[in-house]
């Protein structure tokens, strides 16, 4: 199945760069993911996921792997529904009215949307990085400490202090900010907030973290900063994040996730992807044809 | 890490039993600050729903009338001045003293009396005036008007026989309980209560002269508040420049919504009463200070429905090159008019409710006529409400009921109206 | 002719200037070659027209309607004998007073100082005279100012700007209604606050414990000399907004969340406007149900407990009141919660909070400037709320801190010092003023900084 697919692809390569295809729905639906999206002994299993709102569906029958203590990068043409399918797994999509998911999600085997499932110890595990810093309207400290707290993580504030210490440090936030913790988190600079969001997020100590875009608000050195702290969090983390820049999926990440039209066209490592990409619809893309 | 890691999820499982009680506990509070709300609207209408609902019935009692005419002392039924000073009452009393031939002492005579309304001898007086020729020496069962006591008596009556009694004496009691066995007594529509002005006397007041007072304040609120307000929004909307008196009229107009109404009293009454000497107690006066008070809700809403409309048909308007006039009157005004209309409904319904200012201009006074003019002394609904509601008796305590009613509708219906032209004819741009 | 078909008549007037005044810019089009050669369209020239006769009409109209007693008056006064004229200005308003009495027939004609029978016959005439006059003047007016104006339409006329400039000012005229309201309820209650401190000194007003304002009509009287001091009063008040204020923000707070974060759909659109039911019925049906309703419940649950309560207590009126603004305390805060962005929503919920926590740590805390800002407000309603508590708390002025105990607030004050008739020069009378004064600056001071803060609110998260 998957081969003949990429048969008829290979067949007629004007056909699919030709701009009607790339916005033909459903020959993109019909499609098969190429690639390797599958790995041995994942810490996040997707299959046949498909996801709604309302009427309307955004994602179509997407199944990959995410790997323990992998980056994984998603890339794709805007409303490709790359921020959904990241959102779908750690059931964010859940405050959004309207929404439903099909297929199977798993969290080292745990179905993540079996009804008896508790979302709260699920975003303990998987926690979540958004597009926009979007620090509470406390302290410093009290950002980074609300996780432990509300988790009930420690029991003593010596302990906290500890964990929000580390958790700067990781984020590598602490020199810059440990005069004022008390200070308002709204008060730092972009770059600042997001690394604060970052040290909020891994104050819990989560097995996976899941980066919506979380540089797309910010200038080019605080931008670096992040992937430079990406690739550190990369040894204890297992990362997913979703990427407007190419580059930066590039630099980051192991593996690439190409999506189009709420369909996973390809995932690969991610120097296969960027180099010598198996289909067509990801080689127009990274050659910046469209997009 | 992995250990680590561990420790977290177990941690956090630890705490989630507690967390979810405490979220329940959050959520449970929050259901129960609803309902209290819902409670207490609920527990408010049925409360005066419950005391007011019997006044919209009112006890008669039939009597066999006798139009005697030396008892009237009319000996020539074409005389206009005999039929009108005619002794009526004196009818009526020998028509009682028919039914009960056994009351003899004066004192009893007198509570005989008390049974029928004051105010029948004047209803008999119609009756009697439409055809005199064929009433006069005649005997008829005629339905009277009922006193108060009477009246709160048989409505307060149980299957049981029990009863609020109130200032009936035994034997008032023992008649009554009489006339209602001999099926004498009835309780009718109550036409009084939507015909007649304010009295005394609980049987006789009625609500018409404060709902034509509101009405004719209303009028003169609404005759002023809405240009007015109307064209301050289009000022400061379309062409007030940004400057210290602009920050200064909108301050001006946000804190004016907020201040007390009772403060618009005193202003009506320093400026208006006692500078400008106006008469006290007229709708006219009551009018401009509820117009001073809604004028602020009314600017603030149509300004919002000014801003609702689309800057691209300002500059369609004046790309083809029409003056600002042109663009606020043509363009912008209709297509604000139904939000604007919606600001001035709630306003009016505002003004309605309102009270306190209106005491302090002098429309408290106890007026039985029912007003003709804006310059015709006056009372309101809610005014009338509160006069009433300061009464001893207990026949105005279900009248006063009955005036919430016809209030809370007269509010229901033109909120409802807001809402309905909101839905109805504004445009989502 | 009375006022009203004199207006009637000049507005008629207003609308034949708007006739002819267009009909003359026609017939120049005509000579100089249609209406594309005119200035303006004609529409303007009539409109101009019509203002030209209209305006000074109308002003003619008002000046004459607020000067004409004080002229009459003093004419009248003039006319009256040396000696009369001689009297200090209140004996003289009496004076004044007997001879208008006499004009409108409420004096029996016998006995009556011949003098002040001619006076009255003068007003009368005077009267009459001033009412033709004013029909005479104001039609005059209107047509010698109205063919002033048709006079002015030629071609060259800018009657479109004209116009225009003429409907500005009428608008901008119009917006200053708020600020000339501001400024006349600050001018007539510190005017009269201000005779009223020149009797009573500030400081037993502000600092008094004792308020007992019943004057001595003779100077012999004894036991009401007459007490001043507000304290009891802003007691009184502060413990009824304090009960209204503990059932209102709590209650109405947590239905806000409820509907915000909680409800369905559904559940919102029914409940939200049912709440919203509360807050428009008028106030004097909340009165009616606190009196005859709930105060008698309060009493007899009181005594079943064997508690003294009053029937006129603090607490039935408090609590009425707080029903009355929950509606309002919620509304506001829905609003303010509403503007609270997701994103911070979203960053809580992604750490794995849970919703209440979320409510309590993250969204309460980012919108607590704009809670407060509403409970200002609140408070700001309670202190002014007037009918509840003239219909259900007290008139005694007790200092007391004890909710079963009946007190009195500065709104029922002032409602039973100003119902009636009042005299304006007695203390009495003046002390509602110096009440009312307080009112206003305390609610003024509390609604510009719960706007204030409320607007700083809205353009942080804009």
């Amino acid at each position: 199945m998957e081969a003949t697919v990429r048969e008829t692809v290979e067949q007629k390569p004007e056909r699919l760069l030709d701009r009607q295809v790339i916005d033909d729905q459903e020959a993109v639906t019909a499609a098969a993911t190429v690639g390797k999206p599958f790995v041995e002994a994942p810490k996040m299993a997707m299959r046949n996921v498909n996801v709604f709102y309302g009427e309307k569906q955004a994602i179509f029958d997407v199944s990959m792997d995410i790997g323990s203590n992998e980056v994984v990068s998603m890339i794709g043409p805007s409303g490709c529904g790359k921020s959904t399918f990241l959102r779908a797994l750690n059931r964010m999509n859940d405050t959004i009215e309207g929404c439903w998911i099909e297929g199977s999600l798993q969290l080292e085997g745990q179905d993540i949307y079996d009804p008896k499932l508790d979302v709260v110890p699920l975003r303990a595990r998987v926690g979540m990085v958004f597009q926009k810093p979007n620090p509470f309207p406390k302290s410093i400290y009290d950002n980074v400490a609300y996780g432990p707290r509300i988790h009930g993580l420690v029991d003593r504030r010596a302990d906290l202090d500890e964990v929000v210490e580390t958790s700067l440090q990781r984020a590598g936030l602490w020199n810059e900010v440990k005069d004022r913790l008390a200070q308002p988190g709204t008060g730092l600079s972009g770059g600042q907030q997001q690394r604060l969001c970052i040290a909020r997020t891994i104050a819990v100590s989560p097995e996976v973290i899941l980066m919506d875009e979380p540089c797309s608000a910010l200038d080019p050195i605080a931008t670096a900063k992040i992937e430079e702290l990406i690739a550190e969090l990369s040894e204890n983390f297992t990362i997913a994040i979703v990427t407007h820049s190419m580059q930066q999926a590039a630099r980051v990440s192991s593996r690439t996730a190409y999506f189009h039209l709420g369909k996973l066209i390809e995932v690969n490592d991610t120097e296969k992807v960027f180099t010598n990409p198996e289909h067509e619809l990801t080689e127009a893309y990274i050659t910046g044809r469209f997009g | 890490m992995n250990k680590n890691t561990q420790r977290t999820i177990d941690l956090v499982n630890r705490n989630l039993a507690k967390r979810y009680r405490a979220e329940k506990r959050f959520r449970f509070y929050g259901l129960l600050s609803i309902s209290f709300g819902l409670l207490c609207l609920v527990l408010l209408f049925t409360d005066i729903i419950g005391k007011g609902h019997s006044a919209f019935l009112q006890t008669y009692v039939a009597l066999d009338v006798h139009f005697d005419a030396d008892v009237l002392g009319i000996d020539n039924i074409d005389d206009e001045t005999q039929l009108t000073v005619a002794n009526y009452d004196g009818v009526i009393r020998k028509a009682l003293l028919e039914r009960f031939s056994d009351v003899r002492s004066r004192r009893d005579k007198r509570q005989l009396y008390a049974l029928v309304s004051n105010g029948a001898g004047f209803d008999l007086q119609d009756v009697f005036r439409e055809r005199p020729e064929q009433w006069l020496g005649k005997t008829e069962t005629l339905w009277l008007l009922a006193d108060d006591d009477v009246d709160t008596y048989v409505k307060s009556r149980t299957a049981s026989g029990e009863a609020f009694t109130g200032r009936l004496s035994e034997n008032q009691q023992r008649w009554v309980e009489a006339l209602i066995a001999d099926e004498r007594i009835e309780k009718r529509f109550n036409t009084i209560f939507f015909t007649s002005g304010d009295s005394r006397e609980p049987e006789l007041a009625g609500i018409r002269g404060a709902i034509m007072g509101s009405l004719f304040t209303l009028m003169v609120t609404l005759v002023l508040s809405f240009p007015i307000g109307v064209a301050a929004a289009v000022y400061l909307e379309e062409y007030a420049p940004k400057n210290k008196w602009t920050d200064l009229i909108e301050v001006n107009i946000n804190n004016l919504a907020a201040v007390p109404s009772i403060i618009f009293g005193l202003l009506g009454l320093a400026i208006f009463i006692n500078f400008f000497e106006m008469p006290r107690s007229i709708p006219l006066v009551g009018g401009i200070v509820l117009t001073l008070m809604t004028l602020p809700t009314i600017i603030i809403s149509s300004r919002a429905s000014i801003k609702a409309v689309p800057p691209s048909i300002r500059e369609a308007a004046l790309g083809i090159g029409a003056s600002k006039m042109q663009m606020i009157l043509h363009h912008v005004l209709p297509l604000a008019m139904p939000g604007m209309l919606t600001g001035a409904i709630i306003g009016m319904a505002q003004a309605l409710g309102e009270t306190a200012p209106l005491l302090m201009i002098g429309m408290v006074a106890f007026i039985v006529d029912i007003p003709g003019g804006a310059t015709d002394p006056a009372t309101v609904l809610p005014v009338q409400i509160f006069l009433w509601s300061d009464s001893p008796e207990r026949a105005f305590v279900e009248r006063t009921s009955a005036a919430i009613m016809v209030l809370l509708a007269f509010l229901i219906v033109m909120n409802t109206l807001a809402v309905w032209l909101r839905k109805r004819l504004e445009r989502r741009w | 002719m009375d006022t009203s078909t004199l207006l009637a008549v000049t507005a008629a007037l207003t609308a034949l200037a708007y006739v002819i005044g267009r009909g003359r810019s026609l017939s120049q089009a005509a000579n100089v070659g249609g209406i594309r050669n005119l200035n303006s369209l004609p529409f303007y020239y009539g409109m101009l027209t019509a203002l030209w006769c209209g305006l000074p009409a109308l002003a003619l109209l008002i000046l004459w309607v607020i000067f004409d007693e004080p002229i009459i008056h003093a004419l009248v006064i003039d006319s009256l004998p040396e000696q009369m004229r001689q009297l200090s200005g209140s004996e003289l308003g009496l004076l004044i007073n007997s001879v208008e009495n006499i004009a409108a027939g409420n004096s029996a004609a016998m006995g009556v100082d011949p003098h002040l029978q001619a006076a009255s016959e003068r007003l009368i005439s005077l009267r009459e005279a001033s009412r033709q006059a004013l029909v005479v003047v104001v039609l005059c007016g209107g047509l010698l100012f109205g063919i002033f104006g048709w006079a002015r339409v030629r071609p060259q006329l800018k009657a479109r700007v004209q116009v225009e400039t003429t409907f500005k000012l009428a608008l901008l005229l119009c917006s200053c209604i708020a600020i000339v309201t501001t400024l006349g309820i600050v001018l007539s209650v510190l005017f009269e606050s201000l005779r009223f401190f020149q009797t009573v000194s500030f400081f037993d007003f502000i600092f008094g414990l004792d308020w007992s304002p019943q004057m001595a009509i003779r100077a012999d009287q004894v036991g009401s000399s007459g007490a001043f001091g507000a304290v009891p009063l802003f007691v009184g008040t502060l413990l009824i907004s304090a009960i209204a204020m503990l059932v209102a923000v709590p209650t109405g707070l947590m239905a806000a969340i409820y509907l915000s974060e909680y409800a369905g759909r559904r559940l919102r659109a029914v409940v939200k406007p049912l709440l919203e039911v509360l807050a428009g019925i008028p106030t004097v049906v909340y009165g009616f149900f606190a009196a005859l309703t709930v105060a008698p419940m309060i009493r007899d649950n009181g005594a079943v407990l064997g508690l003294d309560v009053s029937s006129e207590s603090a607490l039935a009126a408090g609590l009425v009141m707080g029903v009355m603004i929950i509606p309002f305390v919620s509304s506001l805060s829905d609003d303010v919660i509403n503007a609270v962005p997701q994103s911070l929503r979203d960053g809580s919920f992604g750490l794995g909070a849970t919703r209440s926590e979320t409510i309590r740590q993250v969204v309460i805390p980012a919108a607590l400037p704009g809670i407060v800002g509403g409970v200002l407000l609140a408070v700001s309603r309670a202190i002014g709320e007037t009918m509840i508590v003239v219909m259900a708390a007290g008139l005694a002025a007790n200092l007391t801190a004890n909710p079963l105990e009946s007190v009195t607030t500065v709104t029922v004050q002032i409602v039973t010092l100003l119902v009636g008739d009042q005299e304006f020069d007695s203390p009495k009378t003046l002390s509602a003023f110096a009440l009312g004064l307080m009112l206003f600056v305390v609610t003024l001071t509390l609604n510009y900084i719960a706007l204030h803060v409320v607007r700083k609110y809205r353009e942080q998260y804009e």
